[in-house]
């Protein structure tokens, strides 16, 4: 298990030097999304437009945050069901996407995809969204207000905390971890 | 006849959504460092940090423990001998929801129109409410904030009346395998044994409710609840699915009679983040 410090956005280098299982540190901006600006994206490419927001290069984060309190920069802001958007990330990847945090495993096509398309899954905790909201530093509606919680936005990491997934090499740190940790028979 | 008037209720409902959302119980609390303890894999044990790390933040800071603060599902047990003065029960409880969300700054994540236009009812309401008459004349009240990622990997099953121990245990690790990271584990799972197709739900998520450590009134449910338990965790899905040797808090077990044709099983899952809060009035 090694540890990265990553600044994002994510350079070709970076990416290639991931394992699946690394532990890495993120700074820098995101854009977030989940069930339903996924949905809009992806019909918005389907029929040739153009996304509100570019996502070449980008990391999206699926989270849909709690309301901030007054004098808070984000709620708690912990990653989502990945494998909700898996219907949705390869149209994504194919447009420039170059990384994705979540929570939970990918499907074998989005796997084969991030492959193909030299992009990382990051698997975030799950259920530690008081404590990942301290790794956000800024955040900034930048398209789909009308969603809500589900609005896509900017946000800026400041050293989150995240497991290398799935790398470009085709490994997968939950199938590995599985595999290690099971007990025969 | 003891009266409760349904403004008590309201207020009640509301505070408890509010502290439900950002403090775990104890007893989860402490089975999450007993999990700690005795997990092996390094990664695994950064993951059981954060969420140990997660906890204490939250309640110092009293911050929703997670940005799913989920369907809010109300268990009531009311009183035989208590009479519900001032309006329509269920009305309060739903405005005790609204109030609560609203108020504690937690997310809204219920929506109307399920299988069309999904729009969000903007304060969490309707709550899920399950009633059950009891003796005496006190109303306890459970506020259960239930995740989506977690109550998404349910299952159902009736099975052959004869399948018995091995088919049931092989159920529940194929819904833990292949529920993986989804229901964000180390997951409590809930384990709902004869009655009817709905009751066994109902059972499989009432057992939820149970302290962990409390010990199953029932000699033979508490046997399989270990042997259940030490199962799943050799799974090796472990804390977010990265691998491990706590992939379980706990395995809560109930059952009921039923019919001679069925075996009825159902599995909930509730995430490491087992919110869950009472009062009784």
């Amino acid at each position: 298990m090694s540890e990265h410090q990553i600044t994002l956005p994510l350079s070709d280098g970076v990416i290639e030097s991931l394992r699946a299982g690394d532990y890495a540190f993120l700074t820098g901006p995101v854009l977030t999304a989940r069930d339903a600006a996924h949905k809009r994206m992806v019909e918005t490419l389907a029929k040739g437009d153009s996304l509100p927001i570019e996502i070449r290069g980008e990391v999206i984060y699926y989270v849909g945050p709690t309301p901030p309190k007054p004098g808070q920069i984000v709620g708690s802001a912990g990653p989502t069901t990945a494998a909700r958007m898996d219907p949705f990330t390869v149209p994504l990847l194919k447009a420039g996407l170059k990384g994705a945090i979540g929570k939970g495993g990918r499907g074998p096509e989005v796997a084969r995809a991030l492959h193909e398309h030299r992009a990382v899954y990051f698997l975030a905790v799950g259920g530690a969204g008081a404590l990942l909201s301290r790794h956000i530093k800024a955040v900034e509606v930048v398209a789909y207000e009308d969603l809500g919680t589900e609005a896509m936005r900017r946000m800026q990491l400041d050293g989150f905390p995240v497991v290398v997934s799935n790398d470009v090499h085709g490994g997968d740190a939950l199938s590995l971890g599985k595999a290690q940790w099971r007990r025969p028979g | 006849m003891r009266e409760v008037h349904v403004d008590q209720i309201r207020n009640t409902v509301s505070r408890l959504c509010q502290e439900a959302a950002c403090l775990l119980p104890e007893d989860v609390a402490g089975a999450l460092q007993t999990a700690r303890r005795r997990e092996k894999s390094p990664v695994a044990v950064k993951v059981l940090d954060q969420i140990i790390d997660n906890a204490s933040l939250a309640r110092e800071e009293m911050l929703p423990l997670c940005q799913d603060t989920g369907t809010t599902v109300l268990f009531l047990d009311i009183g035989q001998d208590v009479h519900i003065t001032g309006g329509d029960l269920r009305r309060a409880l739903a405005e005790g929801v609204g109030a609560g969300y609203t108020e504690g700054y937690l997310r809204a994540s219920i929506v109307d129109r399920p299988f069309s236009a999904r729009t969000n009812t903007k304060d969490n309401t309707p709550p899920i409410v399950h009633t059950e008459i009891v003796p005496g004349d006190s109303v306890r009240i459970q506020v259960m904030p239930k995740g989506g990622g977690c109550e998404n990997m349910s299952r159902f099953t009736i099975m052959l009346p004869a399948a018995g121990k091995q088919a049931i245990t092989d159920f529940l690790l194929q819904a833990v395998d292949e529920a993986a990271g989804n229901p964000c584990p180390p997951i409590i799972a809930g384990v709902g044994i004869g009655g009817s197709a709905e009751h066994a739900m109902y059972m499989a998520k009432k057992a939820l409710t149970r302290k962990i450590g409390d010990v199953n009134p029932d000699d033979e449910s508490a046997a399989f609840e270990a042997e259940l338990l030490d199962a799943v965790n050799g799974l090796g899905v472990g804390p977010q699915a990265v691998g491990g040797t706590q992939t379980a808090l706990a395995v809560h077990v109930m059952t009921h009679p039923t019919h001679i044709a069925s075996l009825p099983v159902a599995v909930n899952l509730q995430c490491h983040s087992a919110r869950l809060k009472e009062a009784v009035l």
